[in-house]
């Protein structure tokens, strides 16, 4: 038993020392290990997408007004992830998947604190606050 | 058989099961973690700076509209330096990654030209603003404006000179692990920047110009 308890914590040690060395060597990057092909990828989808919104909104003819609006929140969505995954190397590997679980906890905050915000405020301004002065109206 | 052993000792010998060795945590390997954390909670930051902005955005109290102050041939320009400033940032890194000290430098001085090239066109832009009276104090829209950008923009100084900081710790001491961990660090950093400057363009540049 003694002998295997050694093992064990042996093994255990073992692992945790190739974590260790994981997170240095081969993990110095657990987060970037990027190479020049997916930079430039990035790069270039990251120019497409930005200039797209731009030439969209600065032509101004091609799409009507919300159109224009929902595509520019789409492109800059896709821009996002885009920069997440090329620039940012994201995946769900790195550091054990932590770095990916606090993204997700960082963007379930995030979206119910820019949601609730703008539903709360929106609603009180139409609903709650007499208009004095019409040219103060959005 | 092992249990038999066990079985056989005195009380006092028999063996603990609990961890006695603290298991290794090599020097920094929990830093980019924690940076990533850090980042995580900076988003949080410019979350609330963005709601601020999606609800005081369309306050003008009667003064300028976005349409009246944006030009956005120069805030195409300067999302172009960040852009590029990202992808020479990744150069650096690659450089680092093979261990090039003379090329890793080259790179991040780049990285900096670009970035001092978005703060310096981005002040521009603040200097013209007040100028014309478009000033912090003018309207909600403005104050939540000059928040929310101004506060990107103090990261991109911190960044720049945190970028100078460790170009001369790399001269000094070269590619060093400690040096490396700093440096990626400061490659998600600048990144991120990125990303929220993503947010910015598109939510106040772009849609103030669709108002």
């Amino acid at each position: 038993m003694s002998s295997h308890a050694e093992h064990h914590s042996g093994h255990h040690g073992a692992v945790h020392h190739g974590a260790g060395h994981h997170d240095h060597g081969h993990g110095d990057d657990g987060h970037a290990h990027g190479t020049l092909g997916s930079y430039v990828i990035g790069f270039v989808l990251s120019v497409i997408l930005t200039v797209i919104p731009f030439w969209l909104v600065m032509d101004g003819t091609i799409l009507d007004k919300n159109m224009t609006a929902m595509a520019i929140m789409a492109l800059a969505a896709v821009q996002v992830v885009v920069h997440m995954i090329f620039f940012l190397h994201m995946n769900g590997r790195a550091e054990g998947g932590w770095t990916m679980l606090s993204l997700i906890f960082t963007l379930i905050v995030v979206v119910i604190m820019l949601a609730g915000s703008l539903w709360v405020m929106y609603h009180l301004n139409t609903n709650m606050m007499p208009i004095h002065d019409p040219s103060q109206l959005p | 058989m092992s249990t038999t052993l066990t079985a056989e000792r005195p009380r006092s010998q028999a063996p603990v099961f609990h961890v006695v060795d603290e298991h290794a945590h090599p020097e920094g390997s929990s830093t980019m973690l924690g940076f990533w954390i850090y980042l995580m909670s900076d988003c949080l930051i410019f979350a609330v700076l963005f709601a601020t902005y999606g609800v005081l955005g369309a306050n003008y109290a009667a003064g300028p509209a976005p349409k009246d102050l944006f030009d956005l041939p120069l805030v195409a320009l300067n999302t172009a330096m960040l852009l590029f400033s990202s992808i020479t940032y990744g150069f650096a890194m690659l450089a680092m990654e093979k261990g090039r000290v003379s090329q890793t430098q080259l790179w991040l001085a780049v990285t900096g030209l670009f970035g001092a090239a978005f703060l310096a066109i981005e002040l521009y832009e603040f200097a013209h603003l007040i100028h014309i009276g478009a000033t912090p104090q003018r309207s909600a829209f403005l104050s939540s404006f000059f928040t929310l950008v101004g506060t990107h923009g103090l990261h991109v100084t911190f960044g720049l000179v945190w970028l100078v900081t460790l170009m001369v710790q790399v001269n000094k001491r070269g590619l060093i692990p400690a040096n490396r961990r700093r440096l990626m660090c400061l490659s998600l950093f600048w990144h991120f920047l990125d990303v929220i400057w993503i947010g910015v363009f598109t939510f106040v540049y772009l849609m103030g110009m669709l108002r």
